[in-house]
């Protein structure tokens, strides 16, 4: 058996039916994260105590017939803006470099309640503002496809190591399309869950209204699987949904016959390179083979997305981050005689460039003067991106779209143009601003055998029906 | 230009960062592209538009109340240790760069 292509069911069934090992999982994939990290680099850190600590756990729990949780000793992996309780967390920035939480994220804790077992955290862009990678403050991660192209960001050291079978699972985070991009870029599966389905508690903040974790993974079950892990309320974030959390995994096999997709022309227009668009309306054809019936929709306001996730996440940004001031923990600048020169020199050295600009952006769009004219006015066509959406759900289950215009990108291609790459996420933008779910699915590759994603967004708390057509999507083959 | 030099030096200085003249001029042009983009935003007339803040209030808001009462959802028991324990005072101060037994320390904020 090949202990690192595993999917959750495979791997928890090996460990139950003693074929083999929680330990023998978690230690073949440190085996090849030893042989595959070094050029890819897709961890920060390896939590190897915790981690062989748990597997014990699990392992004791087999010995003894006992039967095993739904995650019960799968290896996963955790993007390193979820704070774990004695494991290093650094959010890919050097403001944190030496930062131990002293609590875990509601999500890990779920996930090791559920008997994962966390093998490290994840590389990611510096506070998961980039589209690339190429902020992380350690190091780029590669992608594992293409060692030459970027893996998609922010979360790319969780969607590389699932690609590279360094972990059954991992954890991400997506703010604009930091899950789905990179799983696109990668070819693996990667979901947003709707906003308020899991808990914030411990997610290291970037823009809290548009934040959400949520599970990259290789197939849409092993991602349904985790979500019902990680889903449901939680009194530590006031914002999390107090609603029941249906069984995705038991809805998954239940036909996709007679729904209704809506696909929208201005997702399909100018900047959508030309292989992706074919292997987008091929998947298409393949639902409407399996018994959907395509439905034009009209998201009328889907070119103001940029610009109003732009000024909506950085204002939420630089007040989020208005926080690291080098006295409770982050980075403290040596040789400062002064208050205010600490704050400065402190956060002046800790903070990469791509953090600075949006700081810089999102402290001048509600600066005095410009709150209105910026910061009021994004939050109005936030509303009207919203009701796009509410009108398209009437007349459709779900819509189509392409995950990202392009397929993944040479390293080093837009990092000089912050403009060119913040329209690397002009598809997934609109279901954070709008808080509707939404999953990205492998459809193919490129010419030069780049995976290629399209993307499924679903009505407000309805995951499963989302989940449902990717599955069927999935098991049809493309 | 929207923004201009001394735009960009105001900024920084309420974002408490500061920015060598390198980065002050990068600034001075990525603030004004981004801004300049973000312009199109002004080609929709919103004067009749709510703004959104966040997402949740669409499903608990409840409109027929009056204020805070509204966010009910969102509210719980004002309890003392209820939801979990305080951190103790070792372990709040274990990721400080300076600190004595008590207390954070900073540089002296008054002099006398």
């Amino acid at each position: 058996m090949e202990l690192t292509s595993l999917t959750i069911d495979a791997a928890r069934s090996a460990v139950a039916e003693r074929k083999t090992t929680a330990l023998a999982l978690a230690e073949a994939h440190y085996a090849r994260i030893q042989k595959e990290d070094g050029q890819i680099g897709a961890f920060l850190t390896l939590s190897k105590e915790r981690a062989l600590e748990q597997a014990d756990r699990i392992d004791r729990m087999a010995a003894e017939g006992m039967p095993l949780p739904p995650l019960g000793g799968v290896p996963v992996g955790i993007k390193d803006v979820m704070s774990t309780r004695g494991v290093r967390t650094t959010a890919g920035s050097k403001i944190l470099e030496n930062y131990i939480p002293p609590y875990d994220c509601t999500a890990v804790a779920r996930m090791e309640a559920a008997g994962a077992v966390v093998l490290g955290k994840m590389n990611c862009d510096e506070f998961a503002m980039g589209s690339s990678n190429e902020n992380s403050a350690y190091h780029p991660v590669r992608n594992p496809r293409d060692l030459g192209r970027v893996p998609g960001g922010s979360s790319g050291g969780s969607a590389a190591a699932v690609a590279a079978d360094m972990a059954v699972v991992t954890l991400g985070s997506d703010t604009g399309g930091s899950i789905r991009q990179p799983a696109s870029f990668c070819g693996v599966v990667g979901m947003l869950p709707t906003y308020g389905r899991v808990s914030r508690y411990g997610l290291i903040a970037f823009a809290s209204s548009l934040d959400h974790i949520g599970p990259l993974a290789k197939t849409v079950k092993d991602a349904a699987i985790v979500l019902r892990t990680i889903a449901g309320r939680d009194p530590m974030d006031s914002t999390s949904a107090d609603l029941p959390v249906p069984d995705y995994v038991a809805e998954l096999d239940k036909p996709v016959r007679g729904m209704k997709l809506g696909v929208a022309k201005e997702y399909f227009g100018e900047g959508l390179d030309d292989e992706v668009r074919q292997a987008v309306e091929s998947a298409i054809d393949k639902l409407k083979e399996l018994g959907c019936e395509i439905v034009p929709v009209s998201l009328p306001h889907t070119p103001y997305a940029i610009p109003t996730y732009y000024l909506i996440a950085t204002a939420e940004a630089s007040a989020n981050l208005a926080r690291y001031d080098g006295v409770r923990y982050s980075h403290r600048a040596r040789g400062v005689k002064t208050l205010s020169e600490m704050y400065r020199r402190s956060r002046d050295e800790g903070f990469g460039a791509e953090v600075k600009r949006r700081i810089m952006l999102g402290t001048y769009a509600l600066s005095a003067g410009y709150y209105d004219a910026y910061y009021l006015k994004a939050q109005k066509v936030r509303t009207l991106l919203t009701r796009d959406f509410d009108q398209a759900f009437r007349k459709v289950d779900a819509i189509v779209t392409p995950t990202s215009p392009t397929a993944a990108f040479r390293l080093g291609e837009k990092s000089n143009d912050p403009l060119a790459m913040y329209l690397a996420d002009i598809y997934t933008v609109t279901a954070d601003l709008a808080g509707i779910p939404g999953i990205s699915i492998p459809c193919g590759e490129t010419k030069e055998k780049l995976p290629i994603g399209f993307q499924i967004l679903g009505k407000h708390f309805d995951e499963a029906t989302i989940l449902r057509i990717a599955h069927a999507y999935e098991q049809a083959g493309h | 230009m929207k923004v201009t030099d001394k735009d960009v030096a105001y900024v920084a200085e309420l974002a408490n960062l500061e920015l060598t003249p390198e980065e002050r001029a990068g600034m001075l042009r990525d603030l004004n592209s981004i801004l300049d983009y973000v312009d199109r935003l002004n080609e929709l007339n919103t004067s009749d538009v709510p703004p959104m803040a966040q997402v949740s209030d669409r499903y608990g808001v409840d409109d027929s109340k009056q204020g805070s009462e509204r966010f009910a959802y969102a509210s719980r028991d004002d309890v003392l240790e209820g939801l979990r324990m305080s951190l103790p005072h070792e372990v709040a101060l274990e990721n400080a760069p300076d600190a004595d037994e008590d207390f954070f320390r900073v540089p002296k904020v008054i002099e006398r």
